[in-house]
């Protein structure tokens, strides 16, 4: 079998892992050595594939058989499939020629199980060395640390990669034991509390010695299936804040279950893929990490799925009008940053312009807020924008028109005589 | 105070000296055109030479008053803003007259269109550090750009960093200007002509390795073209290998009883998933 034919077996394999980032390492260029890690913070995309994803890394697996049988995986060991597997060799050469024309930022590495998990990680160990010692390779690696691993060998592969993920895959006990029979909670966190034990008494090496080996210094990210299991988006959420609290984790990958198999236990092929929910899924993990929400306050008990209408932030500030209008000449950073249509950069900008004189209301557009929906939730010297009249719900109605030609799946209507919105 | 028209030479350098001389000369201009874009104006003009000696003074006030002001100044002068001198003179007038206090103040009129160009400058360079495509020619590598802006200057550094032994050209073909790069020096040159050698053996395959790949990893049940236009916009396909067609992935050197393949394996148009059958067996799930 040739590399093309290998490349294009291993690649589809690997296309449902939805991390794809080369952000967080900051690792300048060395003399003899090819290439860096992009000193930007949002890392640096070479391309989009054609549903819109980035693609940063050469993601591949190192070989798609595998001796477990997860019952959501195109891999599993009961799916008729064709199998391959990348020499350590092949995927190094195969790195480096993309990495020189500017393909690729560097190596995404999975894999499926071969034999054992551990000699699966020894050939993974194999082809980074080689892309390290021999090509001195110095781009961003992203290796994938397998379930059941001896802990002696994720070290390795810690010192080897820039960013380790250990996938979770199902957000709940249940749906693993149902689902992913060879995999257990244990072993999925176990390998996640080892590279964050291993990552910060990395750091503090560091500090004593100058040259001490960094171990995986762009963190850990881990993944999450949505929608092939009945679990709720609240108890999702508050498993992605426990992991950001608890295992320090850079990132949580939500990825919307497409259905490849047929199983009673999943849901049936012809199941569209659940993009919204993923797409809220992801703007309420920007709030965690960025707007200082709590999972608590966004969701409940009472309401354990996202509003598809309008997004996380839209909807907490619908529940709590008496939190608004929010002058912008006064409130303070984490004030303005619970108003939808600001974000980090324009709450910064404000920050700042507002030393210079007082703000209008005409100015916030210039710096870069988003007036469709942050005009009814801000006043500027006192004043809300000109000619603006609403109702709690008119409110509603006008942040859900604002948003919807933006949202994944959304089909364009006829628009009906008879239907037109109430002038408000 | 006079109003008039200045031309300089298109340097930074002259740039410069045109505000110089309206200092020194006591006037306002009214426009700021390129010695080439000669075109008849009521206003009274004036050709501006370039004196490095007065450039350097008016950058070093620049700088004193505001570092900030001199990198907008550096960057605005390589966007596709129209009249970007103006804009760039009347911030340097405003700087001079009342402080650098307005620069915070980001919805300033006089600021704010420098800073909306600077910033499409910048998100231009940021998206083109990924969208370059270089290809191996020899050992030298080589690629080409089709910008709005002149990014080349924001992209010599990222570039010799990361190839930093390596040789390789960068070819911006709406400037005419190229990057060269080799044993730790970069310039950037004028270049009027430009063709991309074909390709050998060695880098087709690579090609066709990397056209593989892009038309695999897509996963069709999330088919969605419009965030894949506005991540990356058309425009930017021109250059990329992976929207090239079929000609582009064959070798010009192959011997030639090999025999030409027709079609290369595995090429299909971009966006549609690779051709059924046992070349793309995952693809049928």
């Amino acid at each position: 079998m040739d590399v093309l034919e290998k490349l294009t077996i291993l690649t589809d394999a690997a296309k449902y892992d939805a991390a794809c980032t080369s952000s967080g390492g900051n690792r300048a260029s060395k003399k003899g050595y090819i290439g860096n890690t992009s000193s930007s913070v949002a890392g640096c995309c070479h391309s989009f594939s054609a549903d819109g994803r980035c693609v940063t890394l050469l993601k591949v697996l190192m070989t798609n058989c595998c001796v477990f049988d997860c019952k959501y995986c195109v891999n599993r060991r009961s799916n008729d499939t064709r199998r391959a597997a990348f020499t350590p060799q092949e995927l190094a050469d195969l790195t480096i020629s993309f990495y020189r024309r500017n393909y690729i930022e560097g190596l995404f590495l999975s894999s499926g199980v071969l034999r054992s998990p551990d000699h699966t990680t020894e050939l993974m160990i194999k082809a980074l060395r080689i892309l390290r010692e021999e090509y001195r390779f110095n781009g961003y690696i992203h290796a994938k640390a397998i379930p059941g691993t001896a802990p002696e060998l994720v070290e390795q592969l810690g010192f080897l990669a820039d960013r380790m993920s250990v996938n979770i895959e199902l957000p709940s006990e249940a749906g693993l034991r149902a689902l992913a029979p060879d995999k257990t909670k244990q072993a999925i966190l176990a390998p996640m509390r080892q590279i964050q034990t291993r990552g910060r008494q990395s750091k503090e090496e560091l500090v004593k010695y100058r040259h001490a080996p960094k171990f995986a210094p762009a963190g850990q990210s881990t993944q999450l299936i949505v929608g092939a299991t009945a679990d709720s988006d609240f108890h999702i959420l508050r498993l992605t804040q426990g992991l950001y609290d608890r295992y320090r984790l850079k990132r949580v990958f939500y990825s919307a279950y497409v259905p490849v198999v047929e199983h009673a236990l999943l849901p049936s092929k012809d199941v569209k893929p659940p993009l919204l929910r993923e797409h809220r899924l992801y703007q309420a993990d920007w709030l965690l990490r960025f707007y200082g929400f709590r999972a608590e306050e966004l969701l409940d008990e009472q309401h354990p799925d996202f509003n598809p209408l309008v997004d996380p932030k839209c909807s907490w500030a619908l529940a709590h009008l008496d939190f608004f209008p929010v002058e912008v000449n006064t409130a303070d950073y984490e004030a303005l940053l619970r108003v939808p249509g600001i974000g980090v950069t324009s709450a910064k900008r404000i920050l700042t312009a507002r030393r210079a004189g007082r703000l209008r209301v005409e100015d916030l557009r210039k710096m870069g807020v988003v007036m469709k929906r942050a005009q009814y939730f801000l006043t500027a010297s006192g004043r809300q924008a000109e000619g603006l009249l609403f109702t709690p719900d008119s409110l509603l109605r006008n942040l859900t028109a604002a948003e919807r030609p933006l949202l994944p799946g959304a089909e364009p209507v006829q628009l009906s005589l008879f239907d037109i919105p109430a002038p408000v | 105070m006079t109003e008039m028209v200045y031309y300089y030479d298109g340097s930074f350098e002259g740039f410069l000296c045109c505000i110089f001389d309206s200092y020194a000369n006591k006037e306002v201009l009214t426009a700021i055109y390129r010695d080439e874009d000669l075109v008849p104006t009521l206003f009274a003009s004036r050709s501006i030479p370039t004196d490095r000696d007065h450039a350097s003074r008016v950058y070093r006030k620049i700088v004193k008053c505001s570092p900030y002001t001199a990198e907008l100044l550096r960057k605005g002068f390589l966007t596709c803003l129209p009249d970007k001198e103006l804009y760039l003179y009347r911030l340097v007038v405003k700087l001079l007259r009342e402080g650098p206090g307005f620069l915070r103040n980001f919805s300033d009129e006089t600021l704010y269109p420098v800073l909306r160009a600077v910033r499409h400058l910048n998100g231009e360079a940021h998206l083109l550090k990924g969208f370059v495509r270089f290809s191996d020619l020899g050992g030298v590598l080589g690629g080409e750009i089709e910008p709005k802006n002149r990014v080349l200057p924001l992209l010599r550094s990222h570039f010799c960093a990361r190839y930093q032994g390596e040789k390789f050209f960068l070819y911006d073909r709406t400037h005419r200007e190229a990057l060269f790069y080799a044993n730790g020096k970069a310039v950037i040159q004028p270049l009027e002509h430009f063709q991309m050698a074909p390709p050998d053996e060695a880098e087709a395959h690579y090609r066709l390795l990397w056209k593989r790949f892009y038309d695999t990893i897509v996963i069709q049940e999330r088919y969605n073209p419009k965030c894949r236009r506005t991540n990356m916009p058309k425009r930017y396909w021109n250059t990329m290998t992976e929207f090239q067609d079929e000609a582009y992935f064959r070798a010009q050197s192959s011997p030639a009883g090999v025999g030409a393949p027709g079609v290369p394996a595995g090429i299909s148009a971009p966006g549609t998933r690779p051709g059924p059958g046992p070349s793309a067996p995952g693809s049928e799930i």
